[in-house]
């Protein structure tokens, strides 16, 4: 029996005009009924670059100042992690590592976004964050197993709920609205945090991720960092959307914008995502408006397409110098602290740089175990090559 | 009974739902309609929607979706509707499902099934005929399994959807219908076992798929030259079964590899490296192909001339040097059909 047309055709055939027995459904959505998934006109700012608490106006959800005592934990995350950031800039001149891409500069969201889930979330990195998965604990050294290039992964990403760091762009945003979707399934309140940047919203698999996570009212909060540039490229050429955060309407997906560079506005939106999230309201995306200080990786020459004076206007919007200013004027951070937390940053970098000066070990007969399960006769043949040559070797070194 | 590839094939995802509640079928169209081939049938009416169920219309974010819910424990079967609609969802294939367990130390493992109808001989308009099983095959981490009947097609893919590592099912489309009497459920051969479809002393057709049946019958014609052809069924590509073919070939001593997918870097060139390589002292002829041509999968109406056919596996036999005459059929640099 040979199939009907229609089998073949299926993809065809949904470009025919429905036939008369379809009703044809269409929601009349008011400006009003959608407008509770627009961001605000201008990024939710609660602390300005001097430190000083803007007063809330325009914004279309209610955001709260967080406790002194919340800041305090983020400025003391920021303040370890700028340096850990520091420290494996330098790794790289140092050879020890083969590229760094920094987040130098992005240190609230960083930082800010990955403190405000718990452990028992899933977070979903670029090769950008190892910021923030050093924040959420992971061992330095394990983070950035990666770009030394000794395992391509150096964490235990279900011990830690955090996936292995994406280099694929956005493709790493559906696989979060896949385990958003399964948490909800299995009727917890946990949400999947995934990070990425502004260049990688032109491709397809943020859009993908977006419709799957709206259409199955997964607790996914899409975390965008516009650091303004995709390696070289501008934000003015990715896109004409009047923000990243007004991509979400169009999915059904709540939205917001931030200042990327104010920690305590962060902390704010975040909260109302998760709030969002956990009540069973299905996905949210955060652009946060920052900047990348460093160039995209060490291998980079950020000289090429942006001004020095560009860069120092960011530098003044520093997001740890911001919220410090706040947390001395509410006496909720002195200078004991202040050097007891560069005490602590420094022993994690040279703790760090210490432990990545130790030639890792990569055994070649590693390569065959983790194929599938169990190895297949062919890379049963390739490890039975790759041995002999190794004992070849060993031979060869003994009698020389 | 005599069952239908389809109907073993539903009946493989029902039993496999039945027996873990883990397991989860989604793709396009597969929930009230049951699929455009209606390989999912009655399961969203059976199981209802929490267990087989519609998604958005796009690839990448099925299989990456799949992903993200192998993260919480569930066994995903996906569908892609066709072949080449399959083509969107590569990169999550290639770069994250064949790599996790890889990538993660062994960490974190995908119990992921994708099944794609694939290859021609329906007449289907363009795009949706592709041989599509080299891209996945020469992509490590990623078994890739193709029934030739119905006993097979229920026994891999329960074997398929139980294993703890990514399989890409590829479901010939030409043989949904065809049929077979066999009592399900049933347990066939595992993956990366071979099967010799017919016995022969002269020549070993290696093949897989949709081209079994028609090895298979150019075998029988093969009997009115005085042929005895024996037919070798890989079942899975990835893993190989080199002990099956390697066995049947260094009997026979002349080998044809026949797939509809084109020869030019193929599974079927790597079938012939690998004979050649394993069996050479004992053939008495090169190892020659029979496969879809080196040409875009044509309109419907050139099938029959794209499509290895019996006529031409026939013709393959017969320049297996079966004497001493050279055989001038191609110029020497010639690189096409055979």
């Amino acid at each position: 029996m040979t199939p009907t047309v229609s089998h073949t055709c299926a993809r065809l055939s949904q470009l025919a005009s429905p036939s008369d027995n379809v009703v044809m459904q269409t929601t009349a959505v008011t400006p009003d009924l959608a407008a509770h998934l627009l961001p605000s006109p201008n990024p939710v700012q609660l602390l300005d670059p001097t430190g000083t608490e803007v007063p809330q106006e325009g914004t279309r959800r209610p955001y709260l100042m967080p406790p002194p005592e919340r800041l305090r934990e983020v400025w003391r995350a920021m303040v370890i992690g700028r340096r850990f950031d520091i420290q494996a800039t330098a790794l790289t001149k140092q050879g020890r590592l083969a590229v760094y891409p920094s987040s130098r500069g992005q240190e609230a969201c960083q930082v800010g976004a990955t403190l405000s889930v718990t452990g028992n979330d899933w977070v979903f990195p670029t090769y950008r964050e190892s910021m923030a998965l050093v924040t959420r604990g992971i061992d330095p050294v394990e983070v950035l197993s990666l770009l030394r290039g000794d395992q391509h992964c150096g964490y235990d990403p279900k011990a830690h709920k955090t996936a292995p760091q994406c280099t694929p762009l956005s493709t790493q945003l559906i696989h979060a609205a896949g385990a958003a979707y399964g948490e909800k399934r299995r009727g917890t309140d946990n949400v999947a945090l995934a990070f990425i940047g502004d260049g990688a919203t032109s491709e397809g698999d943020f859009h993908e991720a977006l419709n799957f996570a709206a259409v199955f009212e997964a607790p996914a909060i899409f975390f965008v960092q516009n650091n303004k540039y995709a390696i070289s490229v501008p934000l003015s050429k990715q896109t004409k959307a009047p923000a990243l955060a007004y991509k979400g309407i169009g999915y059904g997906v709540a939205s917001e914008q931030v200042d990327g560079n104010d920690p305590a506005a962060v902390l704010a939106v975040m909260d109302v995502a998760l709030e969002h999230c956990r009540a069973g309201h299905g996905p949210f995306l955060i652009e946060a408006h920052t900047y990348r200080l460093d160039a995209h990786t060490n291998a980079d020459d950020a000289s090429r397409y942006r001004s020095s004076d560009e860069v120092t206007a960011w530098l003044e919007r520093d997001p740890i110098a911001r919220v410090e200013t706040w947390l001395k004027a509410h006496g909720a951070l002195n200078d004991d602290l202040v050097s007891a937390t560069h005490a602590e940053a420094e022993t994690l970098a040279s703790d760090l740089r210490d432990r990545m000066n130790v030639d890792p070990q990569a055994d070649p007969m590693s390569l065959f175990d983790n194929v599938f399960e169990q190895r297949t006769p062919q890379l049963e043949d390739a490890r039975r090559m790759v041995a002999a040559e190794l004992a070849a070797d060993a031979e060869m070194e003994d009698q020389s | 009974m005599s069952v239908t590839m389809s109907k073993a094939l539903n009946q493989a995802l029902r039993d496999s739902i039945r027996a873990d509640d883990d397991v989860l079928v989604f793709g396009e169209d597969v929930g009230t309609l049951g699929g455009v081939f209606r390989i999912t049938d009655g399961l969203t009416q059976e199981f209802g929607e929490q267990r087989c169920f519609d998604t958005p219309l796009a690839e990448a974010g099925i299989v990456g979706f799949a992903l993200g819910m192998c993260l919480t424990g569930y066994k995903p079967v996906v569908e892609m509707q066709f072949d080449a609609f399959a083509y969107p969802a590569f990169e999550q294939i290639t770069s994250h499902v064949a790599k996790m367990r890889n990538r993660t130390g062994g960490k974190v493992n995908l119990p992921m099934v994708i099944r794609i109808p694939y290859a021609g001989g329906i007449g289907g308009v363009e795009h949706h005929c592709d041989s599509s099983e080299g891209y996945y095959a020469h992509t490590a981490g990623l078994k890739v399994v193709t029934p030739s009947n119905s006993a097979d097609a229920y026994s891999l893919l329960r074997e398929a959807i139980a294993d703890p590592d990514p399989v890409i099912f590829m479901e010939p489309k030409a043989l949904y219908w065809s049929k077979q009497e066999v009592e399900l459920p049933c347990k066939q051969e595992p993956f990366g076992k071979a099967a010799i479809r017919r016995p022969g002393k002269d020549a070993t057709l290696v093949t897989y798929g949709p081209s079994v049946p028609t090895a298979l019958k150019a075998a029988e014609a093969a009997t009115e030259e005085g042929w005895d052809v024996e037919v070798v069924d890989l079942r899975t590509i990835s893993p190989f079964d080199d002990e099956t073919v390697v066995e049947s070939v260094r009997r026979t001593g002349r080998c044809v590899v026949v797939s509809e997918a084109q020869g030019f870097a193929g599974v079927s060139g790597e079938v012939a490296a690998r004979v050649t390589e394993r069996c050479f002292h004992s053939l008495s002829a090169p190892v020659l192909r029979v496969s879809g041509l080196e040409t875009p999968y044509p309109a419907p109406m050139l099938e029959r001339t794209y499509l290895p056919g019996v006529d031409r596996i026939l013709d393959a036999i017969a320049r297996l040097q079966w004497d001493d005459t050279p055989d001038l059929t191609f110029a020497p640099s010639h690189g096409g059909a055979a």
